[in-house]
Protein backbone atom coordinates (compact mmCIF):
# COMPACT_ATOMS: atom_id res chain seq x y z
CA UNK A 1 0.00 0.00 0.00
CA UNK A 2 2.61 2.58 -1.03
CA UNK A 3 1.91 5.98 -2.48
CA UNK A 4 3.79 7.47 -5.43
CA UNK A 5 5.54 10.77 -4.82
CA UNK A 6 3.05 13.58 -5.32
CA UNK A 7 3.56 16.97 -6.90
CA UNK A 8 1.94 19.29 -4.35
CA UNK A 9 3.83 21.55 -1.99
CA UNK A 10 1.52 21.57 1.06
CA UNK A 11 1.79 19.89 4.43
CA UNK A 12 4.24 17.04 4.31
CA UNK A 13 6.67 18.31 1.75
CA UNK A 14 10.23 19.25 2.61
CA UNK A 15 11.44 21.36 -0.27
CA UNK A 16 11.14 19.08 -3.28
CA UNK A 17 11.29 15.86 -1.24
CA UNK A 18 8.00 14.52 0.11
CA UNK A 19 8.12 13.33 3.70
CA UNK A 20 7.99 9.55 3.81
CA UNK A 21 6.28 7.73 6.67
CA UNK A 22 6.49 3.99 7.19
CA UNK A 23 3.31 2.66 8.83
CA UNK A 24 3.42 -0.76 10.45
CA UNK A 25 0.26 -2.58 11.59
CA UNK A 26 -0.89 -6.18 11.28
CA UNK A 27 -4.55 -5.07 11.12
CA UNK A 28 -5.63 -4.30 7.55
CA UNK A 29 -8.33 -1.97 8.89
CA UNK A 30 -5.92 0.04 11.01
CA UNK A 31 -3.36 0.09 8.21
CA UNK A 32 -5.94 1.57 5.83
CA UNK A 33 -6.99 4.19 8.35
CA UNK A 34 -3.51 5.31 9.42
CA UNK A 35 -2.32 5.40 5.80
CA UNK A 36 -5.29 7.56 4.83
CA UNK A 37 -4.76 9.87 7.79
CA UNK A 38 -1.12 10.35 6.82
CA UNK A 39 -1.83 10.78 3.12
CA UNK A 40 -4.46 13.40 3.98
CA UNK A 41 -1.59 15.35 5.52
CA UNK A 42 0.24 14.96 2.19
CA UNK A 43 2.84 12.51 3.43
CA UNK A 44 4.10 9.74 1.22
CA UNK A 45 3.16 6.50 3.00
CA UNK A 46 4.40 2.95 2.80
CA UNK A 47 2.27 0.59 4.88
CA UNK A 48 3.42 -2.91 5.84
CA UNK A 49 1.80 -5.60 7.95
CA UNK A 50 4.73 -6.69 10.10
CA UNK A 51 7.83 -5.45 11.88
CA UNK A 52 9.89 -7.93 9.87
CA UNK A 53 8.73 -6.34 6.59
CA UNK A 54 9.39 -2.91 8.07
CA UNK A 55 13.02 -3.84 8.81
CA UNK A 56 13.42 -5.32 5.33
CA UNK A 57 12.18 -2.11 3.78
CA UNK A 58 14.38 0.03 6.01
CA UNK A 59 17.35 -2.01 4.85
CA UNK A 60 16.70 -1.10 1.22
CA UNK A 61 15.16 2.35 1.57
CA UNK A 62 16.68 4.39 4.38
CA UNK A 63 14.90 7.60 3.32
CA UNK A 64 12.13 7.23 5.86
CA UNK A 65 11.33 10.33 7.89
CA UNK A 66 9.20 8.61 10.53
CA UNK A 67 8.04 5.14 11.53
CA UNK A 68 4.59 4.77 13.06
CA UNK A 69 3.93 1.29 14.38
CA UNK A 70 1.31 -0.66 16.26
CA UNK A 71 2.53 -2.05 19.57
CA UNK A 72 0.80 -5.43 19.56
CA UNK A 73 1.79 -7.48 16.56
CA UNK A 74 2.53 -11.19 16.27
CA UNK A 75 6.14 -12.42 15.94
CA UNK A 76 7.77 -9.03 16.52
CA UNK A 77 6.01 -6.32 18.50
CA UNK A 78 6.20 -2.60 17.83
CA UNK A 79 8.32 -2.30 20.97
CA UNK A 80 10.82 -4.81 19.61
CA UNK A 81 10.87 -2.95 16.31
CA UNK A 82 11.54 0.29 18.21
CA UNK A 83 14.50 -1.33 19.98
CA UNK A 84 15.94 -2.68 16.74
CA UNK A 85 15.69 0.75 15.10
CA UNK A 86 17.29 2.53 18.05
CA UNK A 87 20.11 -0.02 18.20
CA UNK A 88 20.95 0.51 14.53
CA UNK A 89 23.59 3.16 13.67
CA UNK A 90 21.89 3.82 10.33
CA UNK A 91 18.32 3.88 11.58
CA UNK A 92 18.49 5.27 15.11
CA UNK A 93 17.79 8.88 14.02
CA UNK A 94 14.40 7.94 12.57
CA UNK A 95 11.65 8.97 15.00
CA UNK A 96 9.41 6.05 15.98
CA UNK A 97 5.83 6.55 17.12
CA UNK A 98 3.98 3.72 18.84
CA UNK A 99 0.20 3.16 18.54
CA UNK A 100 -1.85 1.04 20.89
CA UNK A 101 -5.47 0.53 21.88
CA UNK A 102 -4.41 0.03 25.50
CA UNK A 103 -3.76 2.97 27.79
CA UNK A 104 -1.15 1.14 29.83
CA UNK A 105 1.23 3.53 31.68
CA UNK A 106 3.93 0.84 32.05
CA UNK A 107 3.82 0.13 28.34
CA UNK A 108 3.90 3.82 27.47
CA UNK A 109 6.85 4.52 29.79
CA UNK A 110 8.76 1.53 28.49
CA UNK A 111 8.40 2.78 24.92
CA UNK A 112 9.34 6.35 25.76
CA UNK A 113 12.37 5.17 27.73
CA UNK A 114 13.45 3.11 24.75
CA UNK A 115 13.38 6.27 22.63
CA UNK A 116 9.90 6.40 21.14
CA UNK A 117 9.00 9.84 19.88
CA UNK A 118 5.37 9.58 20.95
CA UNK A 119 2.70 7.11 21.96
CA UNK A 120 -0.73 7.37 20.35
CA UNK A 121 -3.92 5.72 21.57
CA UNK A 122 -6.05 4.06 18.95
CA UNK A 123 -8.22 4.95 17.17
CA UNK A 124 -5.74 7.54 15.89
CA UNK A 125 -7.24 10.94 15.04
CA UNK A 126 -6.21 13.66 12.59
CA UNK A 127 -5.16 15.81 15.57
CA UNK A 128 -2.70 13.06 16.58
CA UNK A 129 -1.14 13.14 13.11
CA UNK A 130 -0.99 16.95 13.15
CA UNK A 131 1.08 16.96 16.29
CA UNK A 132 3.67 14.69 14.67
CA UNK A 133 4.26 17.18 11.88
CA UNK A 134 7.25 18.96 13.41
CA UNK A 135 8.96 15.76 14.57
CA UNK A 136 9.73 14.09 11.29
CA UNK A 137 13.39 13.43 10.56
CA UNK A 138 14.63 16.05 8.10
CA UNK B 1 -39.59 12.31 -5.27
CA UNK B 2 -38.06 8.87 -5.27
CA UNK B 3 -34.64 10.37 -4.63
CA UNK B 4 -35.83 12.26 -1.56
CA UNK B 5 -37.53 9.11 -0.28
CA UNK B 6 -34.23 7.25 -0.62
CA UNK B 7 -32.42 10.09 1.09
CA UNK B 8 -34.90 9.92 3.96
CA UNK B 9 -34.41 6.16 4.24
CA UNK B 10 -30.65 6.67 4.24
CA UNK B 11 -30.81 9.37 6.90
CA UNK B 12 -33.13 7.27 9.07
CA UNK B 13 -30.93 4.19 8.75
CA UNK B 14 -27.84 6.16 9.66
CA UNK B 15 -29.61 7.77 12.61
CA UNK B 16 -30.74 4.39 13.90
CA UNK B 17 -27.19 3.01 13.68
CA UNK B 18 -26.09 5.72 16.07
CA UNK B 19 -29.21 5.91 18.24
CA UNK B 20 -29.17 2.15 18.81
CA UNK B 21 -25.49 2.23 19.69
CA UNK B 22 -24.22 0.13 16.80
CA UNK B 23 -21.86 2.95 15.74
CA UNK B 24 -20.06 5.81 17.45
CA UNK B 25 -18.13 8.97 16.61
CA UNK B 26 -15.25 7.02 15.03
CA UNK B 27 -17.49 6.26 12.03
CA UNK B 28 -17.84 10.02 11.45
CA UNK B 29 -14.04 10.29 11.62
CA UNK B 30 -13.80 7.78 8.78
CA UNK B 31 -16.33 9.78 6.76
CA UNK B 32 -14.22 12.90 7.29
CA UNK B 33 -11.28 11.12 5.68
CA UNK B 34 -13.26 10.29 2.55
CA UNK B 35 -12.41 12.61 -0.34
CA UNK B 36 -12.18 12.78 -4.13
CA UNK B 37 -9.00 10.69 -4.05
CA UNK B 38 -10.78 7.97 -2.03
CA UNK B 39 -14.51 8.41 -2.73
CA UNK B 40 -15.40 4.97 -1.31
CA UNK B 41 -12.97 4.98 1.60
CA UNK B 42 -15.53 4.25 4.31
CA UNK B 43 -17.08 1.33 2.45
CA UNK B 44 -13.60 -0.05 1.68
CA UNK B 45 -12.57 0.10 5.34
CA UNK B 46 -15.85 -1.45 6.46
CA UNK B 47 -15.36 -4.23 3.91
CA UNK B 48 -11.86 -4.86 5.29
CA UNK B 49 -13.33 -4.94 8.79
CA UNK B 50 -15.91 -7.60 7.96
CA UNK B 51 -13.31 -9.65 6.12
CA UNK B 52 -11.03 -9.64 9.16
CA UNK B 53 -13.75 -9.88 11.77
CA UNK B 54 -15.42 -12.86 10.09
CA UNK B 55 -12.10 -14.69 10.24
CA UNK B 56 -11.67 -13.70 13.89
CA UNK B 57 -15.19 -14.82 14.79
CA UNK B 58 -14.50 -18.20 13.16
CA UNK B 59 -11.21 -18.50 15.08
CA UNK B 60 -12.95 -17.56 18.32
CA UNK B 61 -15.55 -20.25 17.63
CA UNK B 62 -12.76 -22.82 17.25
CA UNK B 63 -10.99 -21.60 20.36
CA UNK B 64 -14.15 -21.68 22.44
CA UNK B 65 -14.93 -25.25 21.38
CA UNK B 66 -11.42 -26.46 22.08
CA UNK B 67 -11.04 -28.76 25.03
CA UNK B 68 -9.35 -27.86 27.29
CA UNK B 69 -10.09 -24.22 26.55
CA UNK B 70 -7.09 -21.89 26.33
CA UNK B 71 -8.47 -18.69 27.83
CA UNK B 72 -5.28 -16.79 27.06
CA UNK B 73 -5.54 -17.48 23.33
CA UNK B 74 -9.26 -16.84 23.39
CA UNK B 75 -8.71 -13.49 25.07
CA UNK B 76 -6.07 -12.52 22.51
CA UNK B 77 -8.51 -13.21 19.66
CA UNK B 78 -11.31 -11.22 21.31
CA UNK B 79 -8.83 -8.40 21.90
CA UNK B 80 -8.03 -8.31 18.19
CA UNK B 81 -11.72 -8.25 17.33
CA UNK B 82 -12.35 -5.44 19.78
CA UNK B 83 -9.49 -3.39 18.36
CA UNK B 84 -10.75 -3.87 14.83
CA UNK B 85 -14.28 -2.89 15.88
CA UNK B 86 -12.99 0.29 17.51
CA UNK B 87 -11.31 1.35 14.28
CA UNK B 88 -14.63 1.61 12.45
CA UNK B 89 -16.66 2.83 15.43
CA UNK B 90 -18.54 -0.44 15.97
CA UNK B 91 -19.44 0.62 19.50
CA UNK B 92 -21.75 -2.21 20.51
CA UNK B 93 -19.30 -4.84 19.27
CA UNK B 94 -16.58 -3.18 21.31
CA UNK B 95 -18.73 -3.27 24.45
CA UNK B 96 -19.67 -6.90 23.86
CA UNK B 97 -16.00 -7.77 23.36
CA UNK B 98 -15.05 -5.97 26.58
CA UNK B 99 -17.55 -8.08 28.54
CA UNK B 100 -16.32 -11.20 26.75
CA UNK B 101 -12.73 -10.44 27.77
CA UNK B 102 -13.82 -9.99 31.38
CA UNK B 103 -15.27 -13.50 31.33
CA UNK B 104 -12.09 -14.82 29.70
CA UNK B 105 -10.04 -13.30 32.49
CA UNK B 106 -12.25 -14.98 35.09
CA UNK B 107 -12.19 -18.24 33.07
CA UNK B 108 -15.98 -18.20 33.26
CA UNK B 109 -17.14 -20.73 30.68
CA UNK B 110 -20.85 -19.87 30.69
CA UNK B 111 -20.09 -16.18 30.57
CA UNK B 112 -17.78 -16.68 27.58
CA UNK B 113 -20.38 -18.70 25.70
CA UNK B 114 -23.11 -16.11 26.36
CA UNK B 115 -20.82 -13.24 25.40
CA UNK B 116 -19.79 -14.95 22.21
CA UNK B 117 -23.41 -15.38 21.18
CA UNK B 118 -23.93 -11.65 21.71
CA UNK B 119 -20.81 -10.79 19.72
CA UNK B 120 -21.90 -13.03 16.83
CA UNK B 121 -25.39 -11.54 16.87
CA UNK B 122 -24.11 -7.95 16.81
CA UNK B 123 -21.61 -8.85 14.08
CA UNK B 124 -24.44 -10.16 11.87
CA UNK B 125 -26.75 -7.26 12.69
CA UNK B 126 -24.09 -4.66 11.98
CA UNK B 127 -23.07 -6.33 8.74
CA UNK B 128 -26.67 -6.36 7.51
CA UNK B 129 -27.35 -2.77 8.53
CA UNK B 130 -24.14 -1.49 6.94
CA UNK B 131 -24.74 -3.47 3.75
CA UNK B 132 -28.16 -1.81 3.52
CA UNK B 133 -26.60 1.55 4.30
CA UNK B 134 -23.99 1.37 1.55
CA UNK B 135 -26.53 0.01 -0.92
CA UNK B 136 -28.78 2.99 -0.25
CA UNK B 137 -25.80 5.31 -0.42
CA UNK B 138 -24.97 4.01 -3.89
CA UNK B 139 -28.56 4.53 -4.99
CA UNK B 140 -28.75 8.04 -3.61
CA UNK B 141 -25.47 9.06 -5.22
CA UNK B 142 -22.41 11.15 -4.41
CA UNK B 143 -24.39 14.23 -3.24
CA UNK B 144 -25.38 12.42 -0.08
CA UNK B 145 -21.97 11.05 0.84
CA UNK B 146 -20.94 14.16 2.77
CA UNK B 147 -24.20 14.36 4.74
CA UNK B 148 -23.97 13.79 8.46
CA UNK B 149 -27.32 13.26 10.12
CA UNK B 150 -28.41 12.07 13.49
CA UNK B 151 -25.39 13.44 15.37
Amino acid sequence: MSSPRGGDKEGGRDGERQIHVLAVDDSSVDRAVIAKLLRSSKYRVTAVDSAKKALELLGTEPNVNMIITDYSMPEMTGYELLKRVKESPTLREIPVVIMSSENDPDKINRCLEEGAEDFLLKPVRPSDVSRLCGRMRS
Amino acid sequence: MESSSLQRQLANLKKSLFDQGNLDEQFYQLEELQDDASPNFVEEVVTLFFRDSSRLVANIEQAIEKCPRDYGSLDALVHQLKDSASSIGAAKMMKDCTVFREYCEKRNSEGCLRSFQKVKKEHSTLRLKLENYFQLLRQVGPAEKATRSGK
